[in-house]
């Protein structure tokens, strides 16, 4: 009975965040343009964005490798594994003990790795500045990451992120210096991770800043619609990363009835609209910035998780 | 057991001079190679089942050759077991790969007497059980591997490299002798002696000092490395493989026999040192890796990385041995040990991957290669896994290794002593940093080598390698996958040796569910690589199957599209130098001074623009420079003794004379 409705919850978990991933960029797209006073597209416009390129014709560069053929399928793959490994609505994931933090971080890893591949790919310049300034990013967003990750479980005693969880949403973590640290930096990792204005613009395609676009330009049809999906299935990774770290409260526990876990879905998607219109509220008020100031600004990041790390070793409470 | 080793490192060590015979037949370098297969494989395969004997026996043996009064002790406990294993796999994989990229040698008697001596070297190194066999063989281990870094000798880089080496190598020797002569003073020489003698504190922290600088500067610690990127690249690729993945890894071994196992409990602040010397190591040796083009030196400068990260682990693992958490310990020395492993594993068939580019196209510089996994699909196939593996990314082995060392990490505010409490989180910074470094160092080498359109008519008309090599290539790919996805069986199996090493095991693995790793308890950290490689791999066969079916699976070519503005110049391509720039711009001008000159023509001249990049590699300004200009001065003024009279020659030695009776008799 136990396995059954683990398997249930883990088969639900990873439905959900497949069905939801788009809804969420939809409601930051129509967010942003309700903040700018347009009207702005129907939420449900990525879904027939994504159904559209699925249905069309894949036109392949004529030199493209069987590696760009197969790219967008690990980049799927990678992301949604470790989609459906971060706690959403419950913690009692069946495999969270497949992957912790670190190794999710990692799968997203390897994800990019083979993001900026396929920017190389066709060999044209577009890709190549697509994929150089990507690697360049990621090389100041990966520690700044793993840096918060290790200030997190260093107060939570684990990696595992269901127990993280549950450490966070119990009375015993306290309000703390670390953790406000790590949240900044967490923030500012997701803008960059996730290509958003300041770090990169989701809704530019040709300017010469742009960074995920360029490594993506040359893929169409259902190898596009893929990695879109991939995208969006990041975006919302990452906002129930913070959500389930953060704000944990709601979260169902592993041995909830179905009741809890109603509630703690419904929850789940409260916590969705608001870090959705909150994303959508910084990304109105902020400009893009240069290339060269991001390291700058994911530098910050890097230091403050740093520094809520070191905090942690010098002192318990803090 | 330990006979049968003995017998094959002879063997091996006899192969030498029947390959200066081999190297004048046609097919003798097939030959010398499958008969170093034979050996290697079956000094793996005994010390593959040394090492799973559940009893653990030590063996001991001493032969009549060496020092009179000595002889040769030779000794195969659970960690020779360990680097026997690793020294030959690397041997098998490099004569495996040898077997075909052998014959296109020019001159095959420049290699083949040097390389069975040098596989024997390195094994023999691991198996000493006297401080004067040890260096004796380390000393052999060095001197064979200059021979075939100078093998080419034509090249005059190649013999610059070779004199680097050789002044490093035996400033190493040097700093492992005056370690051994610490250390002997009172036990003597055997190993055995040395580690029931209890030397003084100070003593044993010398001890340290001297055994990081000797064995550092042969696996190319910061600042030692610099010998490293030009030694390693320049001998033919089967042995550049064997340098960076395999003899590094005797260094490893030197410092871990000695500091972990002669030397009495370790004093906290010797972590310090390590610690200080592995994470800079990581950071800074895969920053000079980003940016080099030429694809074997960037190989080679990740091997300073690796071996940084090795240490690192090795440095934690000393500083919970000396506070007593012996259980932390372990884990942090099983991380390093399996990093050991694992990294042999990778760079062997990087390097390997590196000599089929080599021989097919005839250049390193990855600014002419380009769109070699056209013409080179299986090459291309095993090098995508063995950069995905170095890059630290799921499912493959670097992962776990780096995984594991990150654990370790975590558990280190258990540490008492504040200036490890200061340190480690800067040293996790560092690793995390050279992590990130290295999956883009691999997009850079992997992208502009292998995709993209070739960049030169070399690449453009590249051929696959041979069969021998790719056999080499697949089999040490497929065990990356299988150290990834099955972690647990190695991590038991470096179980004796930190049981010996550092007096604790990691808990047993291969009994649990699923086969998942646990370094402490499953509620702290857990990791499942095989779930993690079949869940992913379901997912992305499900998503193909279902889209290919209800959506679409046409398929169009046409020219690419480039945002409508293609250009048929492949030299339109982001070159190995400009897919560096950001990160160089971010952080070069920091550790490298480097500088970019733009030189704009005035708007009526034609002439083109410039831009020049300047780097300076500061280590070798600040450090190495000064030193060498120090040597020539002195050597300058030394030279004046040459052209004494006779008169001034006899007051020489009379004085010498009355110095040398006065020490004495003080």
């Amino acid at each position: 009975m136990n396995v059954l409705r683990d398997i249930f919850s883990q088969g639900a978990q990873m439905l959900l965040v497949l069905l939801l991933a788009p809804l969420l960029t939809g409601f930051v797209r129509k967010a942003k343009a309700r903040l700018l006073r347009r009207r702005g597209p129907p939420l449900l416009q990525p879904y027939r964005d994504l159904v559209r390129l699925m249905r069309k014709d894949v036109v392949l560069a004529d030199n493209a490798s069987w590696l760009f053929r197969v790219i967008p399928y690990l980049m799927f793959a990678g992301t949604w594994v470790a989609a459906s490994l971060v706690p959403t609505f419950g913690n009692g994931l069946l495999f969270s003990w497949t992957a912790d933090l670190i190794a999710i971080i990692a799968l997203l890893g390897s994800a990019r790795f083979f993001q900026a591949l396929a920017g190389m790919d066709v060999g044209t310049a577009f890709g190549g500045i697509g994929s150089s300034r990507e690697v360049m990013i990621a090389t100041l967003a990966e520690p700044a990451i793993l840096m918060t990750v290790f200030a997190v479980a260093m107060i939570a005693g684990s990696t595992q992120l269901s127990t993280v969880a549950e450490f966070m949403g119990s009375d015993a973590v306290g309000l703390r210096v670390s953790l406000g640290m790590a949240f900044v930096a967490l923030t500012i990792v997701a803008l960059a991770e996730n290509a958003r204005i300041p770090v990169d613009n989701p809704a530019t395609h040709l300017e010469l800043t742009m960074v995920h676009e360029a490594m993506v330009l040359e893929y169409s049809g259902r190898h596009l619609a893929l990695i879109d999906l991939s995208s969006q299935l990041k975006l919302l990774l990452y906002v129930s990363l913070i959500a389930c770290v953060f704000v944990p409260w709601g979260t169902a526990t592993a041995d909830a009835s179905a009741a809890t876990l109603a509630l703690g879905a419904l929850l789940y998607i409260g916590k969705l609209t608001v870090f959705g219109f909150l994303l959508a509220l910084f990304e109105t008020s902020i400009a893009k910035m240069r290339v060269f100031r991001i390291p700058e600004f994911l530098g910050a990041a890097l230091m403050l998780a740093l520094l809520a790390t070191l905090l942690r070793f010098v002192s318990g409470s803090l | 057991m330990i006979s049968v080793v003995l017998w094959a490192v002879a063997c091996l060590l006899a192969l030498a001079p029947v390959g200066i015979v081999l190297s004048a037949r046609p097919r003798g370098s097939f030959m010398l190679y499958g008969a170093c297969l034979v050996l290697t494989a079956t000094l793996c395969i005994t010390a593959v089942l040394h090492l799973l004997d559940p009893a653990h026996p030590v063996l001991r043996t001493t032969l009549p050759v060496g020092l009179p009064w000595l002889g040769a002790h030779f000794r195969l406990d659970a960690l020779s077991a360990f680097f026997l294993v690793v020294i030959n796999l690397g041997g098998a994989a490099a004569s495996l790969f040898a077997l075909g990229y052998g014959r296109h040698e020019e001159q095959p008697g420049r290699v083949l007497p040097f390389y069975p001596a040098y596989l024997a070297g390195m094994s023999v190194v691991v198996l000493a059980n006297d401080a004067f066999s040890f260096l004796v063989a380390w000393e052999f281990m060095s001197l064979t591997s200059w021979a075939l870094v100078v093998s080419h000798h034509r090249d005059a880089e190649n013999i610059r490299a070779g004199y680097v080496y050789l002044l490093m190598a035996s400033f190493g020797t040097l700093a492992l002798l005056l370690a051994f002569g610490a250390l002997a003073s009172g036990p003597g020489y055997d190993f055995d002696a040395i580690r029931a003698s209890h030397p003084s504190a100070a003593l044993s922290s010398l001890v340290v000092i001297l055994v990081l600088l000797g064995t550092g500067s042969k696996a190319g610690l910061v600042p030692l490395h610099a010998w490293l990127p030009l030694a390693h690249p320049a001998a033919p690729s089967h042995v550049s493989g064997l340098m960076s993945g395999v003899m590094t890894k005797v260094a490893v071994y030197g410092f871990v026999r000695i500091v972990f196992d002669l030397l009495p409990e370790p004093e906290w602040w010797w972590s310090m040192v390590v610690l200080l010397a592995g994470g800079p190591t990581a950071t800074l040796g895969v920053l000079y890796a980003l940016m080099q083009r030429d694809i074997k030196r960037v190989l080679a400068y990740s091997t300073i990385e690796n071996i940084g990260i090795i240490f690192t682990g090795l440095g934690l693992a000393l500083a919970f041995k000396a506070q007593g958490l012996d259980w932390v310990a372990a884990l942090a020395f099983t991380a390093a040990l399996l990093h050991v492993f694992n990294h042999a594993l990778f760079k062997s068939l990087l390097f390997f991957g590196a000599g089929a580019v080599l021989e097919s196209t005839g250049v390193r510089d990855m600014e002419k290669l380009g769109g070699l996994i056209h013409r080179m699909p299986k090459t291309a196939f095993a090098m995508l896994v063995g950069c995905v593996a170095i890059s630290a990314l799921p499912p493959f082995n670097g992962f776990v290794s780096e995984w594991l060392m990150f654990q370790a990490i975590l558990l280190s505010p258990q540490l008492p002593s504040w200036g490890l409490k200061l340190i480690v989180p800067a040293i996790g910074g560092l690793l995390a940093l050279a992590a990130a470094f290295a999956a883009a160092c691999f997009v850079k080498l992997y992208g502009i080598s292998f995709l993209g359109r070739p960049r030169s008519d070399v690449a453009a008309s590249a051929h696959e390698t041979d069969r021998f090599s790719l056999a080499a290539m697949f089999s040490l790919a497929a065990l990356c996958l299988l150290a990834g996805i099955l972690p647990g069986l190695f991590i038991d199996a470096l179980a004796p040796v930190s049981k010996a090493m550092v007096g604790n095991v990691m808990p047993h693995q291969t009994g649990l569910e699923w086969l998942s790793v646990v370094p402490i308890a499953e509620s702290r950290s857990s990791y499942n690589g095989l779930l993690v490689f079949v869940f992913a791999a379901l997912c992305g066969t499900a998503a193909a199957s279902a889209i290919h079916r209800l959506a679409s699976d046409r398929l169009r070519r046409a020219p690419a599209w480039d945002c409508g503005y293609p250009d048929a110049d492949p030299a339109i391509q982001y070159s190995a130098s400009s897919f560096s720039q950001p990160i160089r711009r971010v952080f070069g001008s920091l550790v490298f001074a480097a500088r970019e000159i733009g030189e704009m023509p005035p708007p009526s001249s034609p002439r083109p623009a410039r831009l020049t990049v300047e780097m300076r590699d500061l280590i070798w300004d600040g450090l190495y420079g000064p030193i060498a200009i120090a040597i020539g001065f002195a050597t300058i003024r030394i030279n004046v003794l040459q052209f004494l009279t006779i008169r001034s020659y006899l007051t020489l030695v009379f004085v010498a004379l009355i110095v040398l009776l006065l020490v004495v008799s003080l």
